[in-house]
């Protein structure tokens, strides 16, 4: 018991300094600790409860996907059919049940016509499957059905390709330090610290931002038009909310002449008469193939669809040459600048919709955060003062633990790099609280040894032996309960648990080890005779 | 300097000669706060219900009455309303909009905000929540999977370590807390929503340290007297480690007590939830799960463990006996 080598005594104190010393930085503002030369040093994040701000969490809506894929599909089919050689007749597609169908006119060329359809189809990972199934039915009609390997695998590519977009997005908006991660298969969780009011942030990462210019179908009837009856080859979109025409029906080629994909750029800009517009240019390509169908078709309106609705639909007065283009559309200056960041990084390339928002003011974090630190200066004295009236110089031992341990959690904490939330600070002070079980423990140990007659060294030795086993035990199940919280809990809860993990861990080398030495160094210095327990 | 002893030296108190008493009114109890969850039902926060919350703390004491009317005047469906935490703190309510459309909820919100902006200055907003019925769901979940986990494994890790008397005893006690819990906060309305449960989870925490203590002390016990009748045995466990169970529970509910009084409005819940549980914890600890120990039947298996141990020796000495060359 008494015998603590030099060596020992030393690595004791070197982990605790290490651990207090690391808590430092996160004790200060995060200036202060730029100007004096700690601002390389980590520190402890604030969660949003605490810092306010607003958590977005935004979900996938994947019973889209295959719908879209279908529908997607069905030009590619016409183009893949139209361009092998010879030609295959095709007719009668259809993409009812979440399948594309269609029948080949020549019987002889249906085997060609799967051949073809192969081709745009590819294989999901290694097992074999592909992302379409294929199948010919009474002999003439193929069936194309999007297989369930194939849309996760989709959805897969498309949440990563989503979740670059939001961060483009909101760090076009200038906001300070977001977290943007990827939750699960189909989830987005946003984090902006310090931003009050999120509408703006929702309307800029909600947007799918899918822009596309289609001629109008003039030669449309416009009674079938009106009735929702498009001409083949063509589709029947209305004018978005907002605009003098809403709801408006128009008939418009399906093939696009220009989507967001051949945009160099997009600002926001005034028009002559000071109306807010988005100003676009594209990239050579897609600049080169704009001149030509806007010379080939001069004198007839194109729309400008966004995200499946019409935005407006200007008449081509003279080819347009030099890639650029203005988009107006009743826009605010604030609606316009959000369409051009939306455009600029890109189209979504699934929609994603908000099922959790949680916003923190400013004013209540900084509440939580004064509450929190007094109610943690007053647990840490009351406990300090009830620890001194009932094991005097033990208890004096283990308060010095117990304040060493707050420190060294800070510290573990600012290595992990972790959120500190506000159930986190009740976690805090749940540790202050049983951390010191394991010096009751201890102490009763050695109180108990006392009276059953054993000397003072023997005591010690065996209330440390014997609790040891108890305190390891008693934490086992403990970490137990708060391993489920990490797993299973959300957002503060992992704060908490994180918390009273670390808590845990240290308690023991704080509440133990530490205190330990201290007696032993006591006891090898005084060699007391009885001791005031 | 006299150091405090709460409780004195050579303190034996017979609690397992009170064990059916504490059974019955355990049982009554638990039965109750069944009942209670059952017919008043828990106040489910947004996060198991899904919906919209407002949070709003007025300058003074809010004015209930008059928000009520208010916003019942703005027709938003089923509005309700609550003092959370403290007198100048109402929450709002709302159900989630039911058009798909992003800006829905939105716009909700901005009603009511301006509505009450409007109507008294100096109000302040300091949460908003919006939760989707598949999150909420997901939420409840999740949370009731983490809670038996935590029960499970805990009792398990008991069977392991010790007895299978001990897992069990263990078990039904920490069943028993979680109920009292639960049926606090069916009685109270008190709202229950994420926080809650993981001041569930740690409460099963904590209780489970306290069993654990008093189980290793009859363990240790069991070894040292062999010959003391089990009653006797755990009441003697029991009192051992009672200076203990006492310093600790008070220590903890000490630091809570601070929480719960400075600890902010937000907490409030959570830290009285965390003090009921230890309460209760510490008293299933006592009375409960180490007098359970005899009704399960841990001295039949001791008795049967003892003489397969001493079997084992004489089989041992009759075979070597037979090994050993005749004279």
């Amino acid at each position: 018991m008494l015998d603590f080598p030099r060596w020992k005594i030393a690595s004791i104190i070197g982990v605790l300094l290490i651990g207090i010393l690391l808590a430092v930085p996160s004790l200060m503002p995060e200036s202060t600790a730029k100007q004096i030369g700690l601002g390389g040093m980590p520190r402890i994040n604030m969660g949003l409860d605490l810092a306010g701000g607003s958590q977005i969490l935004l979900e996938a809506d994947t019973a889209d996907v295959a719908k879209t894929r279908v529908s997607n599909m069905v030009d590619k089919v016409r183009d893949v059919m139209r361009d092998s050689t010879p030609a295959i007749a095709i007719g009668d597609i259809s993409t009812a049940n979440g399948a594309l169908s269609f029948f080949v006119r020549d019987p002889t060329r249906v085997d060609a016509a799967v051949e073809q359809i192969r081709t745009l189809t590819s294989p999901v990972g290694s097992t074999g499957t592909r992302d379409w199934d294929v199948q010919v039915v009474d002999s003439t009609r193929i069936v194309m059905t999007p297989t369930k390997g194939g849309i996760s695998q989709f959805v897969d590519n498309a949440m990563e390709g989503a979740t670059d977009i939001v961060r483009k997005r909101i760090d076009a908006l200038g906001t300070k330090e977001p977290t943007i991660i990827r939750q699960g298969t189909d989830r987005i969780l946003v984090q902006v610290p310090g931003l009050a009011d999120p509408q703006q942030l929702k309307a800029l990462i909600g947007k799918t931002a899918k822009l596309e210019f289609k001629l109008v179908d003039v030669s449309a009837d416009p009674a079938k038009v009106a009735a929702g009856q498009a001409p083949i080859g063509d589709q029947i979109l209305r004018y978005a909310p907002g605009q003098p025409q809403a709801g408006t029906p128009v008939a418009v080629h399906r093939r696009a002449i220009i989507t967001g994909t051949d945009l160099a750029s997009a600002k926001q800009d005034y028009d002559q008469n000071g109306q807010a517009v988005v100003n676009i240019s594209f990239k050579s390509q897609g600049a080169r193939s704009f001149a030509q169908v806007t010379q080939q078709n001069v004198g007839k309106p194109f729309a400008i669809i966004l995200d499946n609705q019409v935005l407006s639909a200007p008449r081509i007065d003279e080819p347009i040459l030099g890639g650029t283009a203005s988009i107006s559309g009743s826009f605010t200056p604030q609606s316009a600048q959000d369409l051009a960041i939306a455009l600029q990084s890109g189209a979504l390339p699934i929609a994603l919709k908000t099922v959790e928002e949680r916003t923190v003011g400013p004013g209540l974090g900084q509440d939580s955060i004064h509450a929190g630190i007094i109610a943690s200066a007053i647990a840490v004295a009351l406990v300090v003062a009830f620890m001194f009236l009932t094991y005097g110089r033990f208890g004096v031992y283990a308060n010095m633990a117990v304040i060493i341990n707050v420190f060294v959690i800070l510290g573990a904490m600012a290595l992990l790099n972790a959120t500190l939330t506000l159930p986190g600070i009740a976690g805090f002070v749940l540790t202050i609280g049983t951390a010191v079980d394991a010096n009751v423990l201890i102490n009763e140990r050695i109180r108990e040894e006392r009276r059953r007659g054993r000397g003072v060294v023997q005591s010690v030795e065996l209330g440390y032996k014997e609790a040891s086993r108890t305190i390891f035990e008693a934490n086992v199940t403990h970490a137990i309960a708060a391993a489920i919280m990490l797993v299973l809990g959300s957002g503060p809860i992992k704060g908490f648990a994180v918390v009273l993990l670390l808590g845990i861990a240290t308690s023991v080398f704080t509440a133990v080890t530490f205190t330990r030495m201290m007696v032993a160094l006591w006891l090898r210095r005084h060699r007391p005779q009885a001791i005031h327990i | 300097m006299r150091l405090l002893k709460l409780v004195p030296d050579n303190t034996n108190i017979g609690f397992v000669k009170l064990r059916h008493w504490a059974f019955g009114i355990t049982l009554l109890l638990s039965i109750g706060a069944l009942v209670l969850c059952g017919v008043r039902g828990l106040n489910l926060g947004v996060d198991f219900v899904g919906g919209l919350m407002v949070e709003a703390q007025f300058p003074g004491k809010a004015p209930m009455d008059d928000l009520r009317n208010r916003i019942d005047d703005l027709h938003l469906g089923e509005v309700a309303l609550q003092q959370f935490g403290q007198a100048s703190t109402v929450q709002i309510r709302l159900p989630m909009p039911h058009s798909n459309d992003e800006g829905a909820t939105n716009a909700l919100v901005g009603k009511v905000e301006k509505t009450m902006r409007a109507a008294y200055p100096g109000v302040r907003f300091n949460r908003v929540d919006t939760v989707s019925g598949k999150v909420s769901g997901e939420l409840i979940q999740k949370g009731v999977l983490a809670v038996f986990l935590a029960i499970f494994g805990i009792a398990l890790f008991g069977i392991f370590r010790f007895e299978w008397q001990f897992g069990v005893a263990t078990f039904v006690s920490i069943l028993h807390d979680v109920l009292m819990t639960l049926g606090f906060f069916a009685l109270t309305r008190l709202q229950f929503d994420l926080n809650i449960v993981a001041a569930v989870l740690t409460i099963i925490g904590y209780s489970i340290n306290d069993k654990i203590v008093i189980d290793d002390r009859i363990r240790e016990n069991l070894r040292k007297y062999r010959q003391m009748p089990l009653g006797e045995l755990i009441d003697l466990s029991v009192n051992e480690t009672l200076p203990r169970t006492v310093m600790t529970s008070l220590t903890i509910i000490l630091a809570l007590a601070s929480l719960l009084l400075f600890g902010g409005h937000v907490l409030r819940g959570f830290t009285a939830a965390m003090i009921l549980g230890v309460i209760v914890g510490t008293y299933s600890s006592i009375y409960v799960s180490s007098s359970l120990l005899i009704t399960l039947g841990l001295e039949k298996s001791r008795i049967r463990q003892m003489a397969e141990a001493s079997e084992k020796k004489k089989t041992g000495r009759e075979q070597a006996e037979r090994m050993a060359p005749r004279p």
